[in-house]
Formats: structure tokens, sequence, C-alpha cells
């Protein structure tokens, strides 16, 4: 019985920790896109559910990070002007800068507890 | 002062083969002094001189100017004092000896459509005590609300983002809006809406009427790379087909260009805050900067004259400084 008892708790445990490891990432990244000469900086962008992305405007001229399915929007934002957007649901976002539509870029946002996923310490 | 002799095919007008090279008419777009004057004839431009020689043969017609780009708000290396460049343009304006009969305006009026940029710029360009026609360009649109200001202050009267025509001197002015809803991965946008009212404000008129369009980007395809063209272009140009003698002007890239594809002569303007480099010249089209004293020589206003009866056109391109 105090056998049973033990591995209840073990299993209890796991599927707690995996929970856990779902839906509060440990280890939220801060990535950082640098906006200049009119580009993203970088275009492609992979990051875990949860991360943080900063874009930091870097031009002379003012530009927008704009979703393609308005997800997040940012303001015009004028030189050394930052945006932040924490994504927490997997998937591929495009975006552009909505005045210089030329501009595109895409995060690719992978499941935490995916393969790549950090092992519980 | 730059020009550009693109791709023979390119631009939504296309299909003039036939026509004199175009080379050969760019070629004559040199210049000498301030300015040179433009006339069109028969959709062959030609070079009469330069600027005291246009002024004398301006003065017969019905003049109006074009200032564009005034980015009031801007104050990078480029050009730290956009508003005094602004007011020197507006100088230039009042000392013309000849009123010309108003302005239009091709948009970006303010750098990040802050109500100060706004108030700025209409204190100095009411100098110049003219009518004013406006049209948007993307900086004059990025308030909280998407261009409340810009149609607060500029929209009366106008149609959907700020379209509207009207008639001077029996010629049809048509003010288009391509800078809203701009595609990801796009160029300029007309949008079906401003399309079916363009068709519609264009049926019925005597195909002899001389037409003016002006925009912000150019609605010709100068560069896609950097986004200088409009994608829906060509579809408003193929409204204005019939008529013989359109002239599109725009403003967006802080440069002079100028193309002519049958009747139609496209035309931009150099801005009066700081000039842009040359299509592909530079890794961006970002603010291109020059030594203080060639600054003035990149900034300038442009005006138009029509010469009644004769369907011919003439455009001075005059810089802040030669």
């Amino acid at each position: 019985m105090t056998n049973m008892k033990s591995l209840a708790n073990t299993v209890f445990a796991g599927v707690a920790a995996l929970l856990l490891l779902a839906t509060t990432p440990a280890e939220a990244e801060d990535v950082s896109v640098k906006i200049g000469n009119f580009t993203f900086g970088p275009q492609d962008l992979k990051v875990k559910s949860g991360a943080t992305v900063t874009w930091t405007n870097e031009d002379d001229i003012p530009h927008t990070v704009t979703s393609t399915t308005m997800a997040f929007k940012s303001k015009a934002l004028d030189s050394d002007d930052k945006f932040s957007f924490t994504f927490t649901t997997p998937g591929t976002y495009q975006y552009f800068c909505s005045l210089h539509p030329h501009m595109t870029g895409t995060i690719v946002v992978e499941a935490a507890t995916g393969s790549n996923a950090t092992p519980p310490k | 002062m730059i020009t550009h002799d693109r791709d023979e095919t390119e631009g939504p007008g296309g299909g003039s083969g036939e026509r004199p090279s175009r080379r050969k008419v760019l070629e004559c777009m040199t210049w000498a002094g301030t300015g040179v004057l433009w006339t069109v004839a028969g959709g062959v431009p030609k070079s009469l001189g330069i600027i005291d020689e246009a002024l004398a043969q301006q003065s017969k017609g019905f003049t109006f100017l074009q200032i564009s780009d005034s980015h009031i708000g801007f104050d990078k290396p480029a050009n730290p004092n956009a508003k005094g460049t602004l007011e020197e343009a507006i100088g230039r304006v009042k000392a013309l000896p000849e009123k010309p009969a108003f302005m239009v305006h091709t948009g970006d009026i303010s750098h990040l459509s802050k109500p100060s940029e706004f108030d700025d710029a209409e204190r100095i360009i009411s100098q110049a005590r003219l009518d004013v026609h406006y049209v948007p360009g993307e900086h004059d649109l990025i308030d909280d609300e998407q261009g409340k200001l810009y149609r607060e202050r500029y929209g009366r009267g106008t149609k959907g983002a700020g379209w509207y025509s009207f008639d001077a001197d029996g010629v049809h002015f048509i003010g288009l809006v391509n800078v809203v809803d701009l595609k990801a991965g796009g160029l300029g946008n007309l949008g079906n809406e401003q399309l079916e009212w363009l068709e519609d404000d264009v049926k019925g008129r005597a195909s002899s009427q001389p037409i003016v369009v002006f925009a912000h980007i150019p609605l010709w395809t100068v560069y896609p790379d950097w986004g200088w063209g409009t994608q829906d272009g060509a579809r408003a140009l193929g409204y204005l087909k019939r008529f013989g003698s359109v002239t599109v002007l725009n403003g967006h890239i802080h440069q002079v260009m100028q193309k002519v594809e049958g009747n139609v002569t496209f035309h931009t303007a150099r801005s009066t805050a700081f000039p842009q480099p040359a299509p592909g010249s530079a890794p961006s089209p970002g603010p291109m900067k020059v030594a203080d004293d060639k600054l003035r020589s990149m900034l300038g206003i442009a005006s138009v004259t029509f010469k009644q009866n004769e369907q011919r056109l003439a455009i001075v391109d005059t810089p802040l400084q030669a």
C-alpha cells in the first residue's frame, strides 16, 4: 500500500511539474530585433513560447511593427523607440512595417514543452 | 539633381515602344543654373532653357506650385532644421514674379503626425498666402487614431481617407491617397473604393480636358525594392488613358524624377526637408546625409504651368539653392 501511495505521489508530482512547465516557462527568453536600414534584423526569428521580443528602431525614420493578423501592432516608433511583445501561443507570426510595407519579418513561436524544452532540474 | 532613365518597358502605362526613345528624351533633362523648363507637346518633352528663360515663358500660362515632404518635426543630421528649410521654400514662393493660382502639397507635411508639427507647418505654409490642396503622406497618419488629426485639419470636403477632385482654369485636379491600408510586402495602395470613385469622377469628361493627378507615393513603379510605387496604380491610370494630357505629381522619394508614357507625364518633386538616395544607390531609402553647403541644392519646390489651348505643360523644379 505504501508503495502504491508513493507511486501515486510521484506520478502526481510529475504531472504537476509538466503542467508547471507548460504554463510558466522557467526561463522566458528576451530576444531583440533591430530595425535598421529599413529592414528587420534578424528577419526570421525562432523563439520559445513565453519569449518576449523587443524591437528597437535604429533608423532616422519612424517604423511600425504590425502583425499581418493584427495579433500585435506597435505605435509608430521614432528613432530609438522600442516595442515589446510576449509570445505565449505557438505559431508563425508574420509582420511588417505598415508605413514601409516592403519591410517584412517572421517570428516562429515553438511550444516550450516541445522536444527542445529545458528538462527540469 | 537626379534623373533616372529606368527600364523602357517599366511602368503602369506601358506600351509606348513606338514613341521617340525615352533615353533621348531624358537626356534633355540637364540642369543649368537653378532649373530647367519642361514643355510637353504631343507627349514629347522638350527642354526650353534655364530658369530665367523659363520664368519668362511661364508667365503666359496658368501656374500652380507643388511642394512636398516638409517633414516638420524631423531633426536628424541630414537636416536638423526642417522648419527652416520649409521657411526658405515658402520664401521662394513669395518671391515669384507671377503669383501662382494655388499650391498642392503631396504629403508628409509632418514627420510624426504631432499636433505641434501640423501647427508649425500651417504657420509657415500659410505665409505664402495661397490656397493649398493637400494629400497625406504616410507620416501624416501615424497618430494613435490613424489620421484623425490629418482629416480634422485637411480632410474637409474629401472622401474616404481624404481623396477629392476639383477644377481650376479648365484643368481637372485629382488628389489621391495611396498611403492607407498598406499590405505586407506591398507598395502604395489606392484600394477599390477610391478607384471606383476615380472611375466615376472622370466619367463623362471630355478627353481633351487636361488632368492633373497628385498623390504622395509615386503612382508608377520607381523602385519596388524600396516600396517606391503603387500596387494598383495601373488601374488608376487605365481610367485616364483616353485623356490627351495627364500629369501625375508625386512626392515621397525626395528627389526629382520624370518619365513620359504616351500622354502621361510622371513627375516627382523634391522634399523641403531632406534628400533621399537614388534607387539602389544606398543600403536603404533613409535620409541622405550631404555636406551642409550641398543640402539646399537637393531641396526645393516645383511649379507647373499650363498654356491655354495648347495642351502644353511646363514643370520647373527649383532647388532652394543652385
